[in-house]
């Protein structure tokens, strides 16, 4: 059944809009993370131009996160101090993010700059949670005890000043990582168009320690907030938010996120890190082909506006 | 001697403006002067009908008739990019500015454009998509290049493959020696706006006649109030969508809740 889209300009199959949003919602509620970085490539596959693509999947990803915290808020799993302190430097990133994409489009390197930002970001973190994750399954397949959190344990990182403590996490750090880490988190959403579940969680285990109980809640109400705040954002300035589309995304997310929350908390922490490492490593290396490849047409053509 | 410019001037005039004696009238009809976009809009083909007739009563018709309909969408201002690679990569290194060129361009007719007059006039009346103007901005200056531009040829090359562009020399057929009609291809994506209808008679290779028509392209209900709201209250718009997002993810974690 075809539905045409009044934002984005063109017809789609509703029941493959339907099933995108079920298929990536189910891998969010999986992993914890917005599902992002995989939703806005399939949206400009379908042939959605990426700018309405970027704008309606922050609505998309906004559903589906705040579906996610009320059920973390329930459960008490949410640290709303972290992700407070976090989010005042992601508001600062947002904007040095937005600035730079403006930018970049003027002058025609956008596509490339947000093609190397996948790959660079995708790989890395990819790379670094499949050898993390494999040694944690060889680990308990020897038998021995899984130490990824040592509580005494201290890097350079707790040594820094400005310590503030965060109850709920139980964590007592300084402000310099966790202003920091906001602000990457802000300036690779704007730029890349995608909440940053998937680079934010990674951060705040291995850098923050903050304990595997909280960091998903919390990163939740971090992408809620910048992703409600970029959807009206977006409307605001660039009038690209595609709300039917948002609409058939959301209802097929928030639905997949649910089935995908039960599997994801049948698996074991180790193998659920496996997967989504090798996820996010695959679809960096797909962006790293379309860059290295010789493209089928070298000329492509962006609208400069109307009469 | 000023009364021979004189006398040369109207009669280059002659040649250039007036018709022949024997002229034809084309009166063209257009199924629908509005198209419509709907939710369940996919594209659409318009249906052009026309007769040739002849001007006077008296004079005869010719034997063979070609026929030209250009139509027009509204104006659009387009990069061009080409990647080359540098250091592995690829990476957009040249762009081409076309400046207020059609957002869609149809140049249907009963045979080949190049069978039907010669290059000339067919340069110098827009006629097919290798003679139509497509300015670039070169410099200060728009001017259109040379036909095999690689710019312009990747511009046209890819406008086809969207479907934007088009050039049928089959696409007028005679119902009758003087009765035609042509469908026009309009794609799911056509962009919104006022299109221009261009219907030129050839006889002999010379142009005999020549009318126009216009058609409207509009979004309608709902697709039209979303669209509108979205560009004339973008704030509100975003708001709305924010709390449209905000009470699916509610709805989903009650419906969902397990205990």
């Amino acid at each position: 059944m075809q539905i045409y889209l009044p934002i984005a300009d063109m017809p789609v199959n509703i029941f493959l809009v339907l099933g995108m949003g079920l298929a990536v919602g189910y891998i969010s509620g999986m992993f914890g993370i917005g599902g992002g970085f995989l939703m806005t490539p399939l949206l400009i596959f379908i042939g959605v131009s990426p700018a309405v693509a970027v704008a309606s999947v922050a609505s998309h990803i906004a559903a589906s996160s705040f579906s996610g915290a009320i059920n973390y808020w329930n459960r008490r799993a949410l640290d709303l101090a972290l992700a407070l302190m976090l989010l005042s430097a992601g508001i600062v990133g947002t904007a040095t993010g937005v600035w730079l994409f403006t930018t970049l489009r003027a002058l025609d390197q956008l596509d490339l700059v947000i093609g190397l930002s996948y790959v660079t970001l995708l790989t890395i973190v990819g790379g670094l949670m499949i050898y993390e994750s494999v040694r944690a399954v060889m680990r308990a397949r020897h038998g021995l005890p899984a130490t990824i959190r040592r509580p005494g344990s201290h890097t350079w990182l707790h040594g820094l000043p400005f310590k503030l403590r965060f109850k709920r996490s139980k964590i007592y750090v300084s402000a310099i990582p966790v202003w920091l880490i906001g602000f990457i988190i802000g300036f690779v959403g704007a730029i890349m168009g995608i909440g940053g579940g998937f680079l934010l969680v990674p951060m705040l285990i291995y850098f923050l320690r903050v304990p595997t109980a909280t960091v998903i809640g919390t990163s939740m109400v971090l992408t809620l907030i910048t992703m409600a705040s970029a959807t009206v954002m977006h409307a605001a300035t660039n009038h690209l938010v595609d709300a039917v589309l948002a609409l058939i995304l959301m209802v097929g997310g928030v639905v997949g996120a649910q089935f995908g929350a039960r599997t994801g908390q049948k698996m074991q922490g180790e193998r659920l890190r496996l997967l989504l490492g090798l996820l996010v490593f695959a679809v960096g290396l797909r962006f790293a082909y379309a860059l290295v490849v010789q493209p089928d047409d070298l000329y492509s053509i962006r609208h400069l506006g109307g009469e | 001697m000023m009364r021979r410019i004189a006398l040369t001037l109207v009669i280059v005039m002659m040649a250039c403006g007036a018709k022949p004696a024997a002229a034809e009238r084309l009166v063209v009809s257009l199924s629908n002067h509005r198209v419509a976009i709907t939710s369940s809009f996919v594209g659409e083909d318009l249906v052009l009908f026309g007769t040739i007739e002849p001007d006077a009563v008296k004079t005869a018709l010719r034997s063979a008739y070609d026929l030209v309909v250009t139509v027009t969408g509204p104006r659009q201002t387009l990069r061009t990019r080409r990647k080359q690679r540098v250091l592995g990569i690829w990476v957009n290194v040249d762009s081409r500015e076309f400046v207020r060129v059609p957002s869609y361009l149809a140049i249907l007719s009963n045979r080949p454009v190049g069978q039907i007059t010669q290059q000339d006039t067919l340069r110098r009346l827009q006629i097919g998509l290798d003679n139509f103007l497509l300015p670039q901005r070169i410099g200060p200056d728009l001017a259109d290049t040379v036909r095999d531009d690689p710019f312009r040829l990747a511009f046209v090359r890819l406008e086809i493959q969207q479907a934007l562009y088009s050039e049928i020399g089959s696409a007028v057929t005679y119902l009758t020696p003087t009765v035609f009609r042509t469908a026009i291809p309009l794609p799911a994506d056509v962009p919104t706006g006022n299109y221009t209808i261009d219907v030129k008679l050839f006889a002999d290779g010379a142009i005999v006649a020549r009318t126009n028509s216009a058609l409207e392209v509009t979004k309608t209900g709902f697709e039209q109030y979303v669209a509108d709201a979205a560009r004339d209250h973008g704030l509100l718009y975003g708001l709305a969508t924010m709390l449209m997002a905000l009470l699916t993810g509610w709805i989903a974690s009650v419906v969902f809740k397990r205990d």
